[in-house]
């Protein structure tokens, strides 16, 4: 009888471990992966294209949909790449509402991450648990925005809405008691022996593996690359801010999910400190350039020229100035970027997204080779895939 | 003496699983906590006045529409999702002849309110529209100002609670 030796397995894209619609051709040798080939672009929406045909503030609502769990992350590489090559001053307030929100962006990613992670690999109680606290963060997005998930809450030049009285408590409150729900994380996944089994020496990236593919965020330093846009290119207020970049030199999936865990500390400390400081700073969170930024609503019923400013600044938009620019933020994935080549027009010219995922998702086949079938999940999860980002 | 304390500390760890009766003990304890959770259609948690869900269209205290027909809100909509006739009434204002959202291409990113110089679109803190149908998901302008009607004074409270930051 002819033996079989290789065996193609499709896994996804409705696999309920497959982090939403990645196909992944596997070819086996029994459990043993062989060859891993993602297949990509069931969620490609076109979106690149689409931004040509809108205006630079009707493209912001789009960004929340990239990596659909880090949303204002997303918006803050767009603002910040709109302001440079508008080249305008940003106030103080608005920068730490932006920067205390892209932190608390960074918690409800990495929230998602360690539950569907620990799901993934069969632990249910964490997804629960990161799930209660993601709920607090979502009421603060819509105490803010309006939208539990879809912000649209940056904006060109500052923030749309300051914060509502009271909301600063909340998040206060919040700082302090998120320290112990870590705590608890840790204890359920860190010694624990199962966890390890399934997480040490899998997917083990070397440091020069992680830098020739492209790799940023945890996955670089969790091979034990120190980078981190915050401190290496600090965009707003993080050079004014305290806070530590956690590294570890295994470079496999236990080592990530430690510096993932250690990242959720420091941001916490990022919030309380952003919180001490918009508690006591009062101010304008958005331009007083009504070329640039709507004027005061209440200004409408007896400023002609408020008006005007309001109906071109919704209706025409603004010209930015011809050239190209690209912004790049440490996004909870990595290296999240924006570039955006303008002709002078109100709409850009093109403007091309740079997703840490799509990067991640290229070193999924060296990282899967040799391990079983099990273990594909693990590294998918570790990882931390996205498919609003890698198909956009 | 060191070697063998850490050994011996390890066995221990092994053998009484340790870490997992730790694991256990914390979520046992969440077992007679009181749960977070709650019975959704009953219960209901607290929304933002800020909150983007369905839209209305309001009107002024006599019952005029508010809107002028003035079609900001169609050319800012991202997703293209509004659509506006207007005419010259009789008494000479300018209304609208419809106005129609289309709340399958609709994203909620609350551009139509801000947009609007009159307050008369809003998005209320309705989520529940949900419908068997596809043609329930086409708001006309009767509708549109049915739901405005039905909430008035929730939509201008919030309204007044958004104004003091705008």
């Amino acid at each position: 009888m002819a033996e079989i030796k290789n065996y193609t397995l499709n896994f996804g894209p409705q696999h309920p471990s497959a982090h939403g619609v990645l196909r992944l051709v596997l070819e086996l040798d029994g459990e043993t992966v062989i060859r891993a080939d993602p297949h990509i672009g069931l969620l490609h929406r076109g979106t690149e294209k689409l931004f040509e045909y809108k205006s630079y503030l009707q493209n912001l609502p789009y960004f929340d949909r990239f990596d659909y769990v880090s949303m204002m992350c997303n918006e803050h590489a767009y603002v910040l790449a709109l302001e440079k090559m508008l080249d305008v001053e940003v106030p103080e307030r608005a920068q730490y509402i932006r920067v205390m929100y892209a932190e608390l962006t960074r918690l409800l990613n990495h929230l998602l991450w360690i539950g569907a992670q620990a799901l993934d690999i069969g632990a249910m109680t964490v997804f629960l648990y990161a799930f209660r606290e993601r709920e607090d963060i979502f009421d603060y997005y819509e105490a803010v925005s309006g939208a539990r998930m879809h912000a649209a809450y940056f904006r060109p030049g500052g923030v749309s809405l300051d914060l509502p009285d009271g909301l600063l408590e909340r998040i206060e409150a919040f700082t302090q008691r998120f320290p112990g729900y870590v705590d608890e994380y840790e204890t359920l996944l860190t010694e624990n022996r199962i966890w390890k089994q399934r997480t040490v020496d899998i997917g083990v990236v070397t440091a020069q593996e992680a830098k020739a593919w492209g790799f940023t965020g945890p996955m670089l330093r969790g091979s034990g690359v120190e980078w981190d846009l915050r401190k290496k290119q600090p965009y707003d207020v993080y050079d004014q801010l305290d806070f530590d970049v956690p590294i570890t030199d295994g470079g496999d999936t236990y080592d990530r999910y430690l510096v993932r865990v250690e990242e959720m500390r420091q941001s916490n400390r990022i919030i309380a400190q952003c919180v001490a400081w918009l508690q006591k700073n009062d101010g304008p969170v958005n331009l007083d350039d009504h070329k640039l930024a709507r004027p005061k609503r209440a200004k409408l019923q007896d400023d002609m020229e408020s008006l005007i400013h309001h109906f071109k600044f919704f209706a025409e938009g603004f010209h930015v100035p011809a050239g190209e620019v690209y912004q790049a933020v440490e996004h909870p994935k990595g290296e999240f970027g924006v570039y955006i080549v303008s002709d002078g027009s109100n709409k850009p010219y093109r403007m091309k997204i740079r997703a840490p995922g799509f990067a991640h998702l290229q070193g999924l086949d060296f990282m899967c080779r040799g391990h079983l079938i099990a273990d594909v999940v693990a590294v998918l999860g570790t990882q931390d895939i996205v498919f609003g980002e890698v198909d956009r | 003496m060191q070697c063998v304390l850490k050994w011996l500390k390890r066995q221990i760890n092994t053998w009484l699983l340790l870490e997992l009766v730790r694991g256990l003990a914390l979520t046992g304890k969440y077992l007679f906590k009181p749960k977070i959770t709650i019975e959704y259609p009953e219960e209901r948690t607290p929304l933002s006045p800020r909150f983007r869900g369905l839209h209305a269209l309001r009107r002024y205290d006599d019952g005029e529409e508010r809107c002028i027909a003035c079609k900001l809100c169609e050319v800012v909509c991202p997703a293209l999702a509004i659509q506006i006739d207007s005419e010259e009434r009789e008494d000479g204002s300018r209304r609208t002849t419809r106005y129609d959202i289309d709340t399958t291409l609709c994203i909620f990113c609350g551009f139509c309110e801000e947009a609007c110089p009159v307050d008369a679109i809003v998005e209320t803190q309705i989520f529940e529209y949900a419908t068997e149908n596809r043609q329930d998901l086409y708001y006309t302008k009767d509708r549109l100002l049915a739901t405005g009607d039905k909430y008035a004074k929730q939509i201008s409270a919030n309204l007044a609670d958004k104004s003091q930051y705008n």
